[in-house]
């Protein structure tokens, strides 16, 4: 096993679910609870580094119990090292902690997650939807159950008709 | 014998053909607004996508697209006759596309550059809106995707040739119900 994952096996041997690691690619998948203190001991141990967020995303498995996935894609600068944690999620409670107290560029990624998926973040300072307007209507877009034409909304124009000057 | 215009309108005497002319120019008003109005369409710059880049390519030397007068791009509606929707239009941009055109004053016309803006193209999602026309009136849908340089040229030429068929005066504007 690669040499990160194994610390992060012994650091953290509840939270630690599985390693993956596919062409030079690193993946750890880890209990939801835990995700913030793995994210947090990633980002402060001095051999580990990790100080830049790249990616947040997410993924929808909808045979699967737990439903939801939330990936963080991390890079250490320093060490030129990149390591992917992955959490499952499951539907009806829909939650992980926030990562922007720990990563300040988590914010506008974790806004983009819950926009399109639903998945919210506890203690993120500005959790609102990102790329759909504030009252969208139809959910969350990304979802597989979500039809591909929307239900509606694209084909609504209320403006129209509407003073401007 | 005179300087014939495109659609043969309007006849400018010189004064030396003949002795005795006196210089007239014979033409309906109608005729010569219209004129005055095609020869001189500054076109709103609204690229929205990849479509622009063809837009930015007809306005540039290699082009030219001052050769129709429609060469003086506007970065306010309220200087502008043409809106040229040049891209693919989501539902959010859809309110400030219907805004700018409302304040764009008459007479105002639109081109819908693209597949995406005539219908959407491939992009039948949640957030594409299916044609500009769905909110704002069209004059020309351009085909292409992107279309070149020369299909919006050839837009704009025949909204030129559509300019010219127009009546200028009415009883009540013609645009009131439009949307």
């Amino acid at each position: 096993m690669h040499p990160v994952a194994e610390n992060i096996q012994q650091v953290f041997p509840e939270a630690f679910q599985r390693a993956v690691e596919w062409r030079g690619d690193l993946t750890i998948h880890v209990q939801r609870e835990h995700l913030h203190a793995v994210c947090r001991y990633l980002h402060d141990n001095s051999d580990m580094d990790y100080d830049y967020i790249v990616h947040v995303s997410s993924v929808d498995w909808p045979d699967q119990p737990e439903r939801f996935e939330v990936v963080y894609e991390v890079y250490s600068i320093r060490r030129r090292a990149r390591i992917r944690v992955k959490a499952r999620v499951p539907e009806d409670d829909c939650v992980v902690d926030s990562m922007t107290d720990i990563w300040k560029g988590a914010d506008f990624m974790e806004r983009e997650v819950y926009d399109m998926m639903g998945i919210r973040f506890r203690h993120h300072p500005n959790l609102v939807r990102i790329l759909m307007p504030d009252d969208y209507p139809e959910g969350f877009p990304l979802r597989k159950d979500f039809p591909l034409r929307g239900k509606g909304w694209r084909d609504t124009f209320p403006f129209i008709g509407e003073k401007t000057t | 014998m005179g300087l014939n215009t495109s659609s043969n309108l309007i006849q400018v005497s010189r004064s030396h053909d003949k002795d005795g002319d006196l210089g007239l120019t014979l033409t309906t008003i109608e005729k010569a607004v219209n004129w005055a109005r095609k020869g001189s369409l500054w076109p709103m710059t609204f690229g929205l996508a990849c479509c622009a880049i063809e837009m930015i390519a007809a306005v540039s030397a290699r082009y030219d697209i001052d050769r129709y007068g429609a060469g003086v791009f506007r970065a306010s509606p309220r200087q502008s006759d043409l809106m040229i929707v040049a891209g693919t239009v989501c539902v959010r941009m859809a309110p400030v596309i219907r805004k700018i055109y409302d304040q764009m004053p008459e007479p105002r016309y639109v081109i819908a550059m693209g597949s995406c803006a005539t219908s959407g193209n491939i992009y039948d999602s949640y957030s594409v809106v299916q044609g500009v026309d769905r909110f704002v009136p069209v004059d020309m849908y351009v085909p292409g995707c992107p279309p070149t340089p020369e299909a919006l040229f050839d837009g704009i030429l025949k909204l030129q040739d559509e300019i010219m068929q127009r009546r200028v005066f009415y009883k009540k504007p013609p645009e009131q119900v439009e949307g």
